[in-house]
């Protein structure tokens, strides 16, 4: 018997049990669509964390001065300057794996542009903070080389700066905004950024060159680094590479012998990345194991059905065995209806859960990641169910007594 | 000892263990049955007939002695060639018909020619040849439940001739009906008696087995009486009934 009259044979017993049927796939459609959805949805949580933390740049690393000490109390990272602009720019030239690196000097003070005030943030650096986070201007121009070296009084505005100092639709590129009473003059707007990890918004700064920030907006050591720097690598393996290099390069700069501690601090922002994604992972996991579970309890079903299917149809068994059914074909036929239902199950389910997956991206503003993977993984495992849990009522059913299938009532 | 006996049981003896009793249900039955003979077994029940229907029918296998079935020594075979030899060699008529339910009469007659591996077209020829044959060629797409008891008979006796065996066997084959239908079935059996088919029929009917060419009786496991007759003419019976009404 070939293998689509069997398909047929397996159809046409399964029809003329509707409303069986349906309810039996229905525990595979419950947990394909349930695997689908769950998958799609850590798969969303993951791709947010993502965003979020390449919204802060790529491969960034984070370095900050060491701390003051007077007595036992510590001043926290950055209270005393170690770092000097000698070493920023020996990070530079000299590390391969560093693509960008930049002083960050902020300090929060009122601006005015001329009939609005808004206070911000406002930021000292140069040229490589926008590649190390990874920001581009919208309009106009980012901050150059020449203006940091000549300490030009311009500045590029976040785009919360610019509605609350020139309204909406506003272009204020050209015109002045007072930082400190010094004029400035805006010669970009950034492109949106949104928020931080923490809510933080970053569209709720300005930018000015660090030399202009140091002689107009906050004095201070000529020599010192009075921030941060930001330091971006080429790649997340180069970013763990860089990390190594720059602290190896910084303590011999620093002349720090072998039993003294750094006197700065270097955060990688991909290691908090990995361990956010750690996190979704689990959850991920989970959903997907409760799942599983739950289409293990339909594969169950399926094995019940199939059992009161051949204890009903006994004497049909009997019979296509008197007239000449081996039982293999007997076999085949019940493996086939199990895996037919198990299958049918889980398309209906890779559907549902689709359609489920799409609403909840909707719902949440979740991106809508469907990884064809776990379609694939869920059909087949939703047929694997049917053969396991089809096994053995079709072994059963093959290894009946054709004799005593005929006498059953 | 003829070569071209169609059945050839020699000493078969069939015992069943029910707990710690066994059960002797065939105690040494040798038979030969000819090519073309229209065979009646009778006996009450516990008689062993269905057991020796059972290992005729090769769904059975002896405990021991031989079963010779168109010169194959089928005693020791295994379940596939088994099912094999059914499919071929043998046709079953069974007392409750047992016809596949909401599946048309062609379909049901096609069912052994499914297994044996015939193509479709092929199929559909030879079950409406079979069905033809058995006089319901105006109702091959009928369903079991839409036809009467007599129908449904006659659809598993298609259903046995389709893969044109050696021998038909029928277990109680009138059971289910009434006398007049019976009368019909029998005329049927006659009939492909008459055309050269081998056929051995269980009833424990006097007048059904009165139709037959050879009467068994069988008692206690053992052949009690083995005879053979002249038999009654069930289409001229049939005849007869009509002129009455």
């Amino acid at each position: 018997m070939n293998p689509l009259q069997t398909l047929r044979i397996a159809l046409r017993a399964l029809l003329r049990n509707k409303l069986r049927s349906f309810l039996t796939a229905l525990g595979i459609v419950i947990g394909v669509s349930a695997v689908i959805a769950m998958v799609a949805i850590g798969e969303g949580a993951k791709a947010r964390v993502e965003a979020a933390f390449s919204s802060m740049g790529s491969n960034l690393l984070v370095l900050m001065s060491g701390s003051t000490r007077s007595g036992g109390a510590f001043g926290g990272f950055g209270s005393m300057p170690t770092l000097t602009w000698d070493d920023l720019d020996a990070i530079r030239s000299e590390l391969p794996s560093v693509r960008a690196a930049a002083a960050v000097l902020q300090m929060s003070t009122p601006i005015s542009s001329e009939d609005l005030n808004w206070t911000t943030t406002v930021v000292g650096t140069a040229p490589d903070y926008f590649i190390a986070r990874n920001w581009q201007v919208e309009s106009g121009q980012n901050l150059s080389e020449s203006d940091v070296e000549s300490g030009n009084k311009v500045v590029v505005l976040g785009r919360t700066v610019v509605q609350q100092l020139f309204g909406h639709s506003a272009d204020p590129i050209g015109h002045v905004v007072r930082i400190k009473n010094v004029p400035f003059t805006v010669i970009g707007v950034m492109a949106t950024k949104g928020q931080s990890p923490m809510g933080q918004d970053y569209d709720d700064t300005v930018l000015v060159p660090q030399s202009t920030f140091q002689s107009k907006i906050r004095g201070g050591l000529q020599k010192f680094i009075s921030g941060s720097i930001f330091i971006s690598a080429h790649s997340p393996e180069d970013a763990t590479r860089a990390q190594r290099q720059i602290r190896e390069l910084l303590r011999e700069r620093h002349h720090l012998g072998p039993d003294q501690d750094d006197d700065f601090s270097l955060r990688s922002l991909s290691e908090l990345a990995s361990a956010q994604q750690e996190g979704t992972k689990t959850l991920t996991t989970l959903l997907a194991s409760i799942a599983a579970v739950s289409l293990l309890v339909g594969g169950i079903g399926i094995m019940n059905i199939m059992l009161v299917s051949v204890t009903e149809r006994t004497r049909e068994i009997g019979l296509r065995m008197a007239i000449g059914a081996k039982p293999r074909n007997i076999l085949e036929q019940f493996l086939v209806e199990s895996l037919v239902l198990s299958l049918a199950g889980g398309l209906v389910g890779v559907s549902l859960g689709l359609g489920a997956a799409e609403y909840l991206a909707a719902r949440f503003d979740w991106p809508l990641l469907i990884r064809p993977d776990i379609i694939f993984i869920a059909v087949g495992f939703s047929g694997a169910v049917g053969i396991v849990f089809g096994l053995y009522p079709a072994r059963k059913a093959s290894m009946l007594d054709p004799i005593e299938a005929l006498r059953f009532e | 000892m003829s070569a071209n006996s169609l059945i050839e049981l020699t000493d078969v003896k069939k015992e069943y263990r029910m707990g710690d009793t066994t059960v002797r249900a065939l105690a040494g039955v040798s038979l030969r049955i000819e090519a073309g003979e229209f065979v009646a077994v009778m006996g009450s029940s516990g008689s062993g007939k269905s057991t020796l229907m059972n290992l005729l029918g090769c769904l059975d296998r002896p405990t021991s002695g031989s079963y010779l079935l168109d010169g194959r020594d089928v005693s020791k075979l295994g379940r596939d060639v088994l099912a094999e030899i059914r499919n071929r060699t043998l046709g079953f008529v069974f007392q409750s018909f047992n016809l596949l339910t909401r599946t048309s009469a062609l379909e049901n007659v096609e069912l052994p020619l499914l297994y044996a591996g015939v193509g479709a077209q092929e199929r559909k020829r030879r079950a409406e040849a079979a069905l033809t044959r058995v006089g319901l060629q105006s109702r091959m797409h009928h369903h079991p439940n839409q036809m009467s008891g007599g129908q449904q008979q006659r659809v598993a006796i298609a259903r046995a001739l389709v893969n044109s065996p050696v021998v038909i066997l029928a277990d109680e084959p009138t059971g289910n009906l009434d006398s007049r239908t019976s009368l019909e079935i029998m005329a049927l059996f006659q009939e492909l008696g008459e055309s050269g088919m081998t056929i051995v029929l269980v009833t424990h009917e006097d007048d059904i087995a009165s139709f037959a060419t050879r009467r068994l009786v069988m008692r206690d496991g053992a052949l009690l009486d083995d005879r053979r007759q002249t038999p009654e003419v069930a289409a001229r019976l049939l005849q007869q009934l009509q002129v009455a009404s």
